[in-house]
């Protein structure tokens, strides 16, 4: 008769699988086995509860040592004229390491997410912005415009965390309006307060902000529609825009996807700056999923740049429209590329014929094997580590929750730094 | 080992040591008597002619922390313009008015300073503070932590609770973010934004509060005097950038009703409304009211002339002065019911009638106030300048010609509204190194830090003794941290990670309840998560040491 393993409850647990970061998980943990008690979304629930592999580092698809596999790299980045580290999605420690390897081969950097990121990236070095951050939200926001998107389909928690709250720490009866701007979610949300959603085309959402900072100027108008919505409606949010004692607008940057969204994300930025001339309103950019904002974070402090920045010429050079992923593998400008995911086996290279060496989340299929696949932890679940929550402010620890044998990023980017 | 540096002249002033020639003895990292006469020296450095002192102590300088990443994000022109390209030994990195990690720390080593203080460490950023500052190499460092409009101590002082439940909260936020004093930014006025509010005067109570900023200074520097904590309560006052905030600088002043207090970047709050334009120099009101008050120091925050960026934690005064941001961005943040910030790039120029005087200013009050152990040298890094300016603004001091001749090229009806033609003081070496060394160290309660007697950490700065005070402070010949030489004729030779400087008053455990109740009910982060640990300490310094110093109850 085989007797279950002992297992133990774990409070106050850190998940890394979105942005939110949310940290009051309750899970237990049997063995190898995960299960989220408490306080978890589905998200949340299938990742951590994905069974622990122990496959072994793959060289040329042969089992390897982890020696091996990092003697492979190694040997595959020397000989690399222009090698180029992406994917980067890992915590604080992995950020550190890969900009540190990125300094000594001369790599470019790029997160699989910088397409999103950029999208406010450039909004924040050409015009700037005013945001706040979730407590607040929790506690003073009474009007909460949800832009571009559902943001439960990538944030789950965030109406439960954030808005759902009556009592705040200015009185037990907050009943926050919510309004989707351009498609509702699937499943109607329970919430206080009035939900609704404003229908209007995202992909046009520009000359809206346009039209709203027009109206709330005051300025003679033209324009009888815009993003597919009458005038007559976007005078009446513009309304409910102006008296709201604390109005926040949150997106998430990956919903706007279409060419120049980042003008459509200044255009809205501006609208709340002009919103605060007189009362209070504020923007939510919401990211961080796969460790973005802490590989932007990271590299930002370290050397100035964010994401798309080459160490190619021993100084740091960043271009987001040269350096992405896709058009140094498209157009052969680079040569060798490292591929960093440790939060989810779904996020795998891109297709590329470029010789690859993976640190990859164990379970990692792929449709061209790589040259060398060293399988990693995944932070908060096999290793500890440090992650940036999506209002780019709050670092949370990540804990260890099953023994594994696995290397973390940073430790397997040591090994082949080491081997170099 | 023992290393013998032979024949410099020592400035010492902590004790009393004024140019004499002396030799000085290092074993393992620390300054030894002299030894016995047949002892072996293992390394000798032939330092006559030269200057020596301790290595320089930056108190307030933004180096890490959620902010200042703003700033950098904000601003690749300024990485653009400043390349820092790798080395054998040292990594690329950028910036100048936003420098990154890397860069900040081999400039600060060239520059002979081996202590670097970040004062605006958010309770819930911190470890990204101590991230950014783990990874700014070659200097110590250590935080001031942030409190004063962060909902909870207002809740707290709202329902009148015992001073002794305060001290409790400011003794858990200072052990949980592991840092070493208590920073209050515009008491009361980064929440009162939040509240559309925008203004908030010394005595004016807090919309939804109640309390005044007053009312906060005085709870808070009790606070820090009841614990102990060695250094005094560190305040940003009310009314930045406001002419005639001279006002509420003098009343804040008397704020803490005797007991010690630390007012920053006090040429910012040194404004009158005088003259045709209403905006006139209040330096020396202030200056005097330093002078008589010896419980009150202070620290310039110089403003030199050039593109810099403002990056703060008084969100209030920044969206006020959002319009004059140049170029035109700026980012305001309202932060986790814990504080605020706001960055806007800013360009100080010496034609602008405003920007010229508040440079005289800043000046006047470097040569008003008498006792150099209480003003001590910063620029309020990158505010009023970038760190890299500090050899220019010695020389401004040292050098009463240089200084004049700069004087007659700024704005002409600036000229007119200030005496700083008339101040004939120049600073001596002795006394420099009383701002840039004794004096930090004895303001921070760390002993082994800022002089050169036995016992004290070798942290060495010699100097060639040149005419050009800028030239002679901007390259050192010789840096040596820990008795190990980094930096030689302005370069880094060695690459090394400083330790971490903090505090850990006792309190009682109950308020871990309260704290953990409070963060349940109305945040979205466990109370407990604020914590750092030891072992995330040491991860983000690259196996930095941790040091705690004593409070004195």
């Amino acid at each position: 008769m085989s007797v279950a393993p002992a297992s133990t409850d774990v409070a106050d647990v850190s998940c890394p699988f979105c942005g939110l970061v949310c940290d009051d998980l309750a899970v237990r943990v049997a063995g190898d086995s995960i299960t989220v008690r408490a306080n978890g979304c589905q998200l949340a629930a299938a990742a951590f509860s994905r069974p622990a592999g122990n496959p072994s580092a793959r060289v040329g698809g042969q089992p390897a040592t982890m020696p091996q596999a990092a003697a492979a790299a190694a040997k595959l980045l020397q000989g690399a004229r222009q090698p180029l580290i992406a994917g980067l999605g890992t915590d604080v420690a992995g950020a550190r390491a890969a900009a540190r390897l990125a300094d000594r081969c001369g790599a470019i950097l790029d997160h699989m997410n910088s397409a999103a990121t950029l999208r406010n990236l450039l909004v924040l070095q050409d015009g700037g912005w005013i945001t706040t951050t979730l407590s607040e939200i929790r506690n003073r926001c009474d009007l909460l415009i949800a832009a571009g998107g559902d943001i439960v389909g990538r944030f789950p928690r965030f109406f439960e965390r954030a808005i759902a709250n009556r009592e705040t720490l200015f009185g037990g009866d907050r009943q926050c309006e919510v309004v989707f701007l351009g498609r509702g979610p699937a499943q109607p949300l329970a919430l206080p307060g009035p939900v609704r959603v404003f229908p209007c085309d995202v992909a046009r959402l520009g000359e809206a902000f346009g039209l709203l900072r027009a109206i709330l100027a005051g300025r003679p108008l033209q324009a009888t529609e815009a993003a597919g919505a009458p005038l007559g409606a976007w005078r009446e949010l513009a309304e409910r825009m102006r008296n709201a004692r604390y109005g926040v607008v949150a997106w998430a940057a990956a919903d706007f996807d279409f060419p120049h969204a980042e003008l459509t994300i200044q255009a809205l930025c501006e609208l709340i700056k002009d919103l605060n001339r007189d009362g209070r309103f504020c923007g939510m950019p919401l990211g961080g999923s796969e460790g973005d904002l802490t590989a932007d974070s990271v590299q930002l402090w370290q050397t100035g740049f964010a994401a798309r920045t080459s160490f190619g010429q021993g100084r740091p050079d960043h271009d987001p429209y040269q350096y992405s992923t896709a058009r140094m593998l498209q157009d052969g400008g680079a040569d060798a590329l490292v591929w960093i995911s440790s939060f989810s086996e779904t996020r795998g290279p891109p297709a590329t014929t470029v010789p690859t060496v993976v640190l990859g989340r164990d379970g990692m299929a792929f449709e061209r094997e790589p040259e060398v696949f060293v399988p990693v932890g995944t932070p908060g679940v096999d290793h500890a580590g440090t992650l940036f929550r999506a209002d780019r402010v709050v670092a949370l620890p990540l804990q260890r929750l099953r023994r594994s044998t696995l290397p973390s990023v940073a430790d397997a980017i040591a090994a082949i730094e080491a081997a170099l | 080992m023992l290393m013998k540096l032979t024949g410099g002249r020592i400035y010492d002033p902590a004790h009393g040591v004024d140019g004499e020639v002396r030799d000085l003895f290092v074993r393992d990292g620390r300054i030894v008597a002299p030894p016995a006469p047949d002892a072996r020296i293992d390394q000798e450095y032939d330092l006559r002619g030269r200057v020596v002192m301790a290595g320089a102590i930056d108190l307030h300088t933004h180096i890490g922390g959620g902010k200042l990443n703003i700033a950098r994000a904000m601003l690749p022109e300024d990485h653009r313009g400043d390349p820092v390209s790798r080395t054998t030994l040292t990594r690329a990195s950028a910036g100048r008015a936003a420098p990154g990690t890397l860069a900040t720390g081999y400039r600060y080593a060239e520059m002979g300073y081996t202590a670097c203080f970040e004062p605006a460490v958010l309770p819930i950023n911190a470890r990204q503070a101590h991230l950014e500052m783990g990874d700014t190499p070659m200097v110590d460092k250590g935080g001031y932590v942030m409190l004063g409009s962060d909902d909870f101590l207002l809740r707290l002082m709202a329902s009148r609770a015992e001073q002794s439940l305060v001290n409790d909260y400011v003794a858990w936020t200072l052990a949980a973010t592991r840092c070493i004093g208590i920073k209050v930014v515009n008491p009361g006025g980064i929440s009162a934004f939040k509240f559309n509010q925008r203004m908030l005067d010394l005595d004016e109570p807090h919309p939804h509060y109640g309390v005044t900023p007053r009312d906060i200074l005085r709870v808070l520097s009790r606070a820090v005097h009841e614990l102990g904590v060695p250094h005094p309560l560190h305040v940003h006052s009310s009314n930045l950038g406001v002419p005639g905030n001279a006002d509420s600088t003098l009343g804040t002043i008397r704020a803490s009703e005797g007991l010690p207090i630390h007012l920053t970047h006090i040429q910012f709050h040194s404004y009158g409304t005088e003259g045709d334009r209403k905006f006139s120099s209040a330096a020396a009101r202030i200056a005097e009211a330093i002078n008589a008050t010896p419980n009150a120091t202070c620290d310039v925050g110089q403003i030199l002339f050039g593109q810099t960026v403002t990056a703060s934690g008084d969100s209030m005064a920044q969206h006020r002065n959002s319009a004059h941001a140049s170029p035109k961005k700026y980012v305001v943040m309202d932060i986790e019911c814990d504080a605020g910030c706001g960055v806007l790039p800013f360009n100080y120029r010496d034609q602008n009638f405003v920007n010229a005087l508040q440079w005289a200013i800043g000046l006047e009050i470097f040569l008003l106030v008498r006792d150099p152990w209480r003003v001590f040298l910063t620029t309020d890094h990158p505010n009023g300048a970038p760190f890299t300016t500090y050899p220019h603004l010695i020389r401004l001091l040292m050098d009463r010609t240089f200084r004049n001749e700069r004087l007659g090229l700024i704005n002409a009806d600036a000229q007119g509204l200030t005496t700083l033609a008339s101040l004939e003081r120049e600073y001596s070496l002795y006394e420099i190194a009383i701002l840039t060394r004794a004096a930090p160290a004895r303001i921070l309660g760390i002993p082994e830090m800022g002089h050169l007697a036995p016992g004290a950490l070798a942290d060495i700065t010699v100097y060639g003794d040149h005419a050009d005070r800028e030239r002679m402070f901007t390259a050192p010949e010789y840096v040596f941290k820990d008795g190990e030489l980094i930096v030689q004729n302005g370069r880094v030779v060695r690459v090394t990670w400083g330790r971490y400087h903090m505090v850990q008053p006792a309190f009682d455990a109950g308020i871990e309840r309260r704290l953990a109740e409070h963060f349940e009910r109305y945040h979205t982060v466990r109370a407990g998560h604020l914590r750092i640990s030891d072992d995330e300490m040491r991860a983000f310094g690259h196996g930095a040491d941790l040091v705690t110093h004593p409070c004195r109850r």
